[in-house]
C-alpha cells in the first residue's frame, strides 16, 4: 500500500484506523442516537468551557501556542537526528530501543518481549498509539491477556465497546450502563454497587489493585519523548499510569516517531499547552518522566518501541505534516460543531474529529479513508484553538484535492466532486451564465422537501450523491437588487 | 535493511525536498540563541509566592498546613494524628526531628507492593513545587525514595520547603535539568478521575488524600 508519493502507509487488516461506513452513512446513524448526541453535547460544552477558562488564566497563551509550533516544525524537520539521539540515550541509560516500519512490525515486537518474560497478562496505561495498531487483539492471538486501566478504557475494554472521544472515551455510557458492565463483567463485584459515580471509581480501584500490585509487564504510550535526554513522559489523571510505569519488572512503551521533541526546556512549553487545552485543568494531576533504567526504583527491563506506520507518508507531503504536531490534547474535537453532533463513532478511526480528519487519511492515505477531510464544514474553530496552531482547515481542502487528484489519476475519470466544482466554475465564471442557473435552480424548489434537495439532475446529482443542496430562495439576490435597484449589482 | 535503517531513509527522503534543514534545536529558544516570547521567570518571592502556591493546591484538593522550620516536627505529628496514621513509611534518607507516640515508621528498604498497601501512609520531601499550577515535583533523592512508596500507600504527607518553590512551570523544567535522568513524579493534588458523566471522583488509584506541609522561610 503506497501513496502517490511512493511512501507505505499503514497496512490493512490490522489496527483501527480505517472508516468502515463512508462517514456521511455512520455520521446519519449517530446523529439517530438521541443519548449519545447528548452526552457529547454536553461534554463537550463543559470541557470547551474549562479549557477557555485556564487558558485565559495565562498572559503569554499566545506565545506559547507559537513557541509549541515552532518547537514541534524544529523537531519535524531534524527528526532523522531527534530519532538518532533519543535512541542513544535511551540505550545509553539502560533501556532498549526498537524500530517498526508498520503495525504489524510493532505488534510482532511487543508480543515476542512479552511472551519472552513468561507472562500471560500485561496492564496497560490510556494509550491511542497502541489501539492504532490493535495491539491488543495481537496480544490476545499470542494468548496474554490485555488490561485497560484507565476506567474509561476499562468501561470500554468491559463493555466490548469502542472509544468515542480521545480524553474521555466512554463518555457516550451513561452511569447506569456503566453499573450493568461492571456488574456482569467484574468476577467479585458487589451486587449491591449503585451508580454513583463514586461507588463506580471504587469498584475500578479494588478491581485493578490486585491486577497492579502483581503485574509483572506494563505497556504505555509516550505524550512526550526528549531526544536531549532520553527522558520519556506520560501525562494522566488516576494514577493508573504511574502504577503500570513503576510496578512491573518490565515496561515496554511503544510511541510514534512524531513525538520526539528536541530539547528538555521544550517541556517547559508542552506541559503548560497539553493539561490546559485538554482537561481544561492547569495541571493534569500525575506526570511521570522516566530515563532508561533506574537500579532500585520501577522497571528493571525498559524497551521503547519507535512506530512509523504511515507517518513517514504524512512527513514527506509538506502541507499535511503539520498533523503530525499534534499533542493528542482533544480541545478540536470539543468546538467542532460536526463532531460534537456526531460524536468519535462515525469517524470510524481510533483519531476522531477535525484532526482525526488530517490524520487518519494520511497514515492510510486518501483513498483508504475518502470520506473524512468532507467531514468538516471549514468554520476553522479548530484551528483557533489548537495548542499548536496546526491549520487543520488548509490542510482539510489539501486532502481533499489529493483526493480528487488519486480518483482522476487511478479511474481515469474525475470524481464527482472534480465534475461539479467544474461545473460550478464554467457557470460562475460568467453573469449571465450565473444568473440564469441561479433562477433556474429554483425549480429545485420543487424538488425540496423541509428546506433540503436530496438529488439534483445531472451532472450535479453526483454532488448530491454524497450530501444534500439547501433549497434555493423563492427569489435570487440578483433578481432582489435588480427589483429594489433597478440595475445590475 | 533493517527497521531503523529504512524508517531513517523513509524520513531523510520526506524531508528531501524541505531545501535548507534548520539546525537540530532551530526552533527552540536558545537553538538560535533568541530569547523565548513566553515568560520564564516569575517575579512573586517570598510569603508572596508560598500564598499562589498554597492557594493552588487547595483549589485542586490537596491539604496544605503552613509551618516553620522549627515547628516543622509538630505539624508533621499533628498530621499524622489527625489522619488517624498507625504505620507509615518514610524513605530511608528523610530526617526528622521525631514522629508523635504510636506512630510507627517503616523505612523503606525495599518492601513490595503488597506491604506498601498495608500501611497508612508515607511521608517524603520533594525536589521542587511549582506555584502557578500547585505542583510538587519528586525525583527518587533519599529524602523522598523509590516512586512505589509514594503511590500504593492511599495518604501522602508531602514536606516543601520555601526554597523549593518556584512560580512557572518553565522555571521547574529548568531547575531540573540536571535531574532530569531521575524518575520524576509530577503530582498536582489528589488522583481523579471524570470519565463518568464527566463527574469529578478525587482518588482513584493513586493516593486519595494529599497533604502538603509547607515550611515557610
Amino acid at each position: 500500500m503506497t501513496t502517490f508519493l511512493g511512501f507505505p502507509t499503514a497496512p490493512k487488516g490490522v489496527g483501527h484506523l480505517r472508516t468502515v461506513q463512508p462517514f456521511p452513512v455512520a455520521a446519519r446513524q449517530a446523529l439517530g442516537d438521541a443519548q449519545l448526541r447528548r452526552n457529547i453535547g454536553a461534554a463537550t460544552a463543559t470541557i470547551q468551557a474549562k479549557r477557555a477558562n485556564v487558558t485565559a488564566e495565562l498572559p503569554d497563551w499566545e506565545a506559547l501556542r507559537s513557541a509549541g509550533q515552532a518547537v514541534k516544525a524544529s523537531a519535524m524537520r531534524s527528526l532523522d537526528r531527534c530519532l538518532v539521539e533519543l535512541e542513544s540515550q535511551v540505550q545509553a541509560r539502560g533501556g532498549t530501543v526498537h524500530w517498526a516500519r508498520d503495525a504489524d512490525e510493532a505488534n510482532r515486537i511487543m508480543t515476542g518481549l512479552v511472551a519472552a518474560t513468561g507472562a500471560r497478562e500485561v496492564v496497560k496505561v490510556k494509550s491511542m498509539v497502541t489501539d492504532e495498531i490493535g495491539l491488543n487483539e495481537a496480544l490476545a492471538a499470542a494468548g496474554i491477556t490485555a488490561h485497560e486501566t484507565d476506567l474509561a478504557e476499562l468501561i470500554i475494554q468491559l463493555g466490548h465497546d469502542r472509544p468515542s472521544h480521545i480524553l474521555v472515551p466512554a463518555i457516550h455510557r451513561n452511569r447506569a450502563e456503566i453499573r450493568e458492565i461492571f456488574l456482569h463483567e467484574m468476577a467479585d463485584v458487589d451486587p449491591a454497587l449503585t451508580d454513583d459515580p463514586h461507588a463506580l471509581a471504587e469498584a475500578a480501584r479494588v478491581y485493578l489493585r490486585r491486577r497492579f500490585l502483581t503485574a509483572r509487564v506494563g505497556i504505555s504510550g509516550a505524550n512526550f519523548a526528549i531526544a536531549e535526554t532520553g527522558t520519556l513522559c506520560v501525562v494522566e489523571s488516576e494514577g493508573n499510569g504511574r502504577m503500570c510505569l513503576t510496578l512491573p519488572d518490565t515496561l515496554i512503551t511503544v510511541m510514534g516517531i512524531e513525538k520526539v521533541l528536541p530539547s528538555w526546556n521544550d517541556l517547559g512549553v508542552f506541559l503548560q499547552l497539553l493539561p490546559r487545552s485538554s482537561t481544561g485543568e492547569r495541571m493534569n494531576p500525575y506526570t511521570s518522566m522516566w530515563t532508561g533504567v533506574t537500579p532500585g526504583d520501577g522497571p528493571q527491563h525498559f524497551h521503547l518501541v519507535l512506530l512509523d506506520n504511515g507517518r513517514t507518508a504524512a512527513l514527506a507531503d509538506q502541507t499535511g505534516r503539520q498533523a503530525l504536531h499534534c499533542i493528542r490534547c482533544s480541545a478540536c474535537m470539543n468546538v467542532c460543531p460536526v463532531y460534537e453532533r456526531t460524536g468519535g463513532h462515525a469517524y470510524g478511526s481510533v483519531y476522531p474529529g477535525p484532526i482525526g480528519a488530517i490524520i487518519s487519511p494520511q497514515l492510510t492515505g486518501v483513498e483508504d479513508n475518502a470520506t473524512l477531510p468532507y467531514a468538516s464544514s471549514l468554520c476553522g474553530a479548530c484551528a483557533d484553538v489548537c495548542p499548536v496552531k496546526i491549520d487543520i482547515p488548509s490542510v482539510l481542502v489539501h486532502l481533499r484535492a489529493r483526493h480528487v487528484e488519486e480518483v482522476r489519476r487511478t479511474h481515469r475519470q474525475p470524481s464527482a466532486e472534480a465534475v461539479g466544482m467544474a461545473a460550478a466554475s464554467w457557470v460562475m465564471a460568467d453573469p449571465r451564465r450565473y444568473s440564469a442557473a441561479l433562477r433556474s435552480a429554483r425549480i429545485g424548489r420543487a424538488l425540496g422537501r423541509g428546506g433540503r434537495i436530496r438529488l439534483l439532475p445531472p451532472p450535479l446529482s453526483r454532488w448530491t450523491s454524497a450530501r444534500d443542496a439547501p433549497v434555493p430562495p423563492a427569489q435570487t439576490f440578483r433578481d432582489w437588487w435588480r427589483d429594489e435597484h433597478g440595475d445590475t449589482p | 535493511m533493517s527497521a531503523r535503517d529504512e524508517v531513517l531513509a523513509r524520513i531523510r527522503a520526506a524531508l528531501a525536498d524541505d531545501g535548507q534543514v534548520n539546525g537540530h534545536r532551530g526552533g527552540h529558544p536558545g537553538g538560535d540563541g533568541s530569547a523565548p516570547s513566553y515568560r520564564t521567570q516569575g517575579d512573586l518571592t517570598g510569603e508572596t509566592l508560598l500564598d499562589l502556591l498554597a492557594g493552588r493546591l487547595t483549589d485542586y484538593r490537596a491539604v496544605v498546613r503552613r509551618t516553620t522550620e522549627a515547628e516543622l516536627g509538630a505539624a508533621v505529628g499533628a498530621a499524622l494524628e489527625q489522619r488517624g496514621v498507625r504505620r507509615v513509611v518514610l524513605p530511608p534518607g528523610l530526617s526528622l526531628p521525631g514522629l508523635p507516640a504510636g506512630v510507627e515508621a517503616v523505612t523503606d528498604d525495599g518492601l513490595s507492593p503488597q506491604d506498601l498497601d498495608a500501611v497508612d501512609g508515607v511521608l517524603t520531601g520533594a525536589a521542587i513545587a511549582i506555584a502557578e499550577t500547585g505542583t510538587i515535583v519528586l525525583d527518587g533523592s533519599p529524602d523522598q525514595g523509590r516512586r512505589a512508596i509514594s503511590l500504593v500507600p492511599d495518604y501522602h504527607l508531602c514536606i516543601v520547603r520555601a526554597a523549593q518553590v518556584v512560580e512557572q512551570v518553565p522555571e521547574g523544567v529548568a531547575r531540573l535539568a540536571a535531574r532530569a535522568h531521575c524518575p520524576l513524579t509530577w503530582i498536582s493534588g489528589p488522583s481523579a478521575t471524570s470519565d463518568i458523566e464527566l463527574k469529578r471522583v478525587e482518588g482513584v488509584h493513586g493516593p486519595r488524600t494529599l497533604e502538603v506541609v509547607l515550611v515557610g522561610a
